[in-house]
């Protein structure tokens, strides 16, 4: 158990990196909390493996340092620095049994056989695979191979930190979910600090307490899944996270307001600082309702997907979503949108700029 | 109800017919030899089992059939390990991969009887490079048309020198198949290189080795030109391999019954063992 402290790190896959882009992690500095479940969670390519392999030592990062509890880690290798990975695809050793899977990295560390004994038999039972113990590993179905995978990283009682590479790729989606809330109540129960990589939101958002949004190399935000949803301090994380993503309307400020197209848009607080630049409104379509007035605009779309409606409109010749309950306007209904005021924000240059406004809360 | 379908049989016809032309009809005339005594003039007589009796006897068949298992034993337990040494010393990526697969490929690339006449010069003791230099250079008495030891360890030579690159291939694609991830995983458990191999590498391989054991069983059992070529068999009898001493019986002596009846129990062997082999390599997979 440690905190892990990642400082000043940077990275490129290039002998001599020049520009920016040539690097695959752009300075990151992180720390990561004893004990905490966390996600790491982007698109494909923005990072997130190159980070999780720089953690558990099977990449050297080209500057910055890591920290385990305050010693320096970045020179040691995988073995040496205790930690544990399951990664995308279920790693088994084909000719053992599932027994002697399990046991393997403790019988690699010297561990007597009581102790391998006594640890395997508790983790085969918290993963539920007891009754497969003296099975080959290789004759089975790729979730239970994921298990044992997963098994062989949480086996050693001293771990620093359990890292999990797209662990639910291979695994059916009605087992998914199974593995998953597995996963968080194996958190709860050992305790360990987790790491989950990930570019599913429903898979971050369920398993983790903090959540690390990357893209392109760069950690855009660190926060609760609430705080993710709710107040995206970009608006990549506003698209990423949320289903349909946060609406993002390009507006124009006029003496301190924002008005989209000529409508003035009422903003959850002031302003910060003096923006300069790509000035954007951002709205969950959570928070878009239809009203008597408001922005005017054209029913486009109207799909129904179960638990809510989603209704897509035109305005100034921009797309915006709104999510309403019960009855819907019929397609090609003019209509007026109306934001909710606390949940209206401005973003500049693709970041927030509006501060929450406390006497309205 | 399930329905049958006996068109499916006609797609199966050319390959049949093919099989049937190249293969069976082939050996059938074999098979007529090994039972029927002949003295040319296409009069033949009766001969019924007798010749098979007279090679599973002779004590010829037995010499030959023994060489030919040693050379065989000597070859696979040097050919199967050095290749597996030596695709695992490959590198993996980078400039050197095709520099060595082309390298690796070049002797399997070269025909078979001028395998045999390039170590037959290269040992001469007077003018081959490797013979002058042992003989002149180093003192070593090496002559393999007087020695039989000598000429043991050229043709085995010659075949390692041959043949290991087709395992070494073969492994070498059984290793580049590993993801990274297996070593990966391997390097947080901590496991030792022998580990590694034990575990992850052999195990990946065991299909290609399977196919590479069977392959060079197959081909150094039934082998004839190199060491024809390199030695004619001699001196004496002492490399005379099961398929020269079948020359020697069927073109030499013109001895045609006792020559077939020799193939189809060689063949029989070179099948026996194949199945064994292969079963036995196999049987785990199958539960």
């Amino acid at each position: 158990m440690a905190k892990i402290t990642l400082s000043k790190l940077r990275h490129s896959y290039y002998p001599n990196p020049k520009s920016p882009s040539d690097y695959a992690l752009k300075e990151i500095d992180l720390d990561w909390k004893d004990g905490g479940a966390y996600a790491l969670l982007g698109p494909s390519g923005c990072g997130k493996s190159t980070l999780l392999n720089i953690i558990s030592g099977l990449l050297i990062p080209s500057e910055g340092r890591i920290l385990f509890d305050g010693d320096d880690v970045t020179e040691l290798t995988p073995d040496k620095r205790n930690i544990a990975q399951v990664f995308q695809f279920p790693v088994i050793y084909d000719t053992m049994t599932v027994y002697d899977n399990l046991a393997f990295p403790l019988r690699n560390r010297g561990r007597s056989e009581d102790v391998v004994h006594q640890r395997v038999t508790e983790i085969a039972e918290m993963l539920e695979i007891s009754d497969m113990l003296q099975t080959r590993a290789a004759s089975l179905s790729p979730d239970n191979k994921q298990k044992i995978s997963m098994g062989r990283g949480l086996v050693r009682e001293d771990v620093n930190v359990v890292m999990f590479d797209e662990p639910l790729t291979v695994i059916d989606p009605h087992l998914k979910w199974k593995l998953r809330s597995k996963l968080k109540e194996l958190h709860q129960r050992v305790n360990a600090t987790m790491i989950y990589v990930t570019h599913d939101q429903t898979e971050a958002l369920t398993f983790a307490d903090q959540v690390v949004v990357m893209q392109a190399g760069e950690v855009v935000q660190i926060g609760t899944p609430v705080e993710l949803f709710e107040r995206p301090a970009h608006t990549f994380v506003g698209h990423f996270i949320g289903s349909p993503g946060m609406n993002v309307l390009p507006c124009e400020l006029r003496n301190g307001a924002a008005y989209f197209g000529d409508t003035a848009i009422p903003l959850e607080g002031a302003i910060t600082g003096s923006p300069s630049g790509k000035t954007e409104i951002g709205v969950r379509p959570e928070f878009v309702s239809i009203a008597a007035q408001g922005l005017p605009a054209k029913v486009t779309k109207v799909s129904d997907v179960g638990k809510h409606i989603v209704v897509e409109c035109q305005a100034n010749g921009q797309r915006i979503s709104a999510v309403t309950h019960g009855s819907a306007p019929e397609k090609g209904a003019d209509v007026f949108l109306n934001f909710q005021q606390d949940q209206t924000r401005l973003y500049v240059d693709g970041w927030l700029a509006t501060q929450i406004q406390e006497a309205a809360v | 109800m399930k329905t049958v379908n006996h068109k499916g049989w006609f797609f199966v016809l050319p390959v049949l017919l093919l099989v049937a032309f190249n293969a069976l009809i082939p050996m059938m005339t074999v098979v007529n030899y090994s039972v029927q005594e002949t003295f040319g003039n296409n009069q033949f007589f009766w001969q019924g089992l007798d010749w098979f009796e007279q090679i599973l006897r002779s004590d010829r068949f037995h010499a030959a059939l023994g060489r030919q298992f040693l050379f065989t034993f000597l070859i696979l337990i040097i050919e199967i390990p050095l290749g597996i040494a030596i695709a695992l010393s490959m590198p993996r990526k980078g400039f050197w991969v095709p520099v060595c697969l082309v390298t690796m490929a070049l002797p399997m690339l070269i025909p078979w009887n001028v395998v045999g006449a390039m170590w037959n010069i290269f040992t001469l003791p007077d003018i081959g490079l490797l013979g002058y230099f042992l003989n002149h250079t180093l003192g070593i008495n090496y002559d393999m048309t007087q020695d039989p030891l000598a000429a043991w360890i050229t043709i085995i030579t010659m075949d390692v020198w041959h043949w290991t690159s087709l395992v070494v291939l073969l492994s070498y694609a059984g290793l580049v198949s590993i993801p990274d991830a297996y070593y990966q995983a391997a390097k947080i458990d901590g496991a030792s290189n022998w580990s590694v191999f034990r575990h992850i590498q052999l195990p990946k391989m065991k299909t290609v080795l399977t196919i590479a054991i069977l392959l060079r069983f197959m081909d150094s059992f039934n082998i004839y030109t190199e060491p024809f070529v390199l030695t004619g068999g001699g001196p004496g009898n002492s490399t005379t391999l099961l398929s020269i001493d079948l020359v020697k019986i069927a073109l030499g002596q013109f001895d045609l019954g006792p020559a077939a009846a020799m193939s189809l129990i060689y063949f029989a062997i070179t099948l026996l063992v194949s199945w064994l082999f292969y079963t036995l390599m196999t049987k785990d997979d199958l539960n």
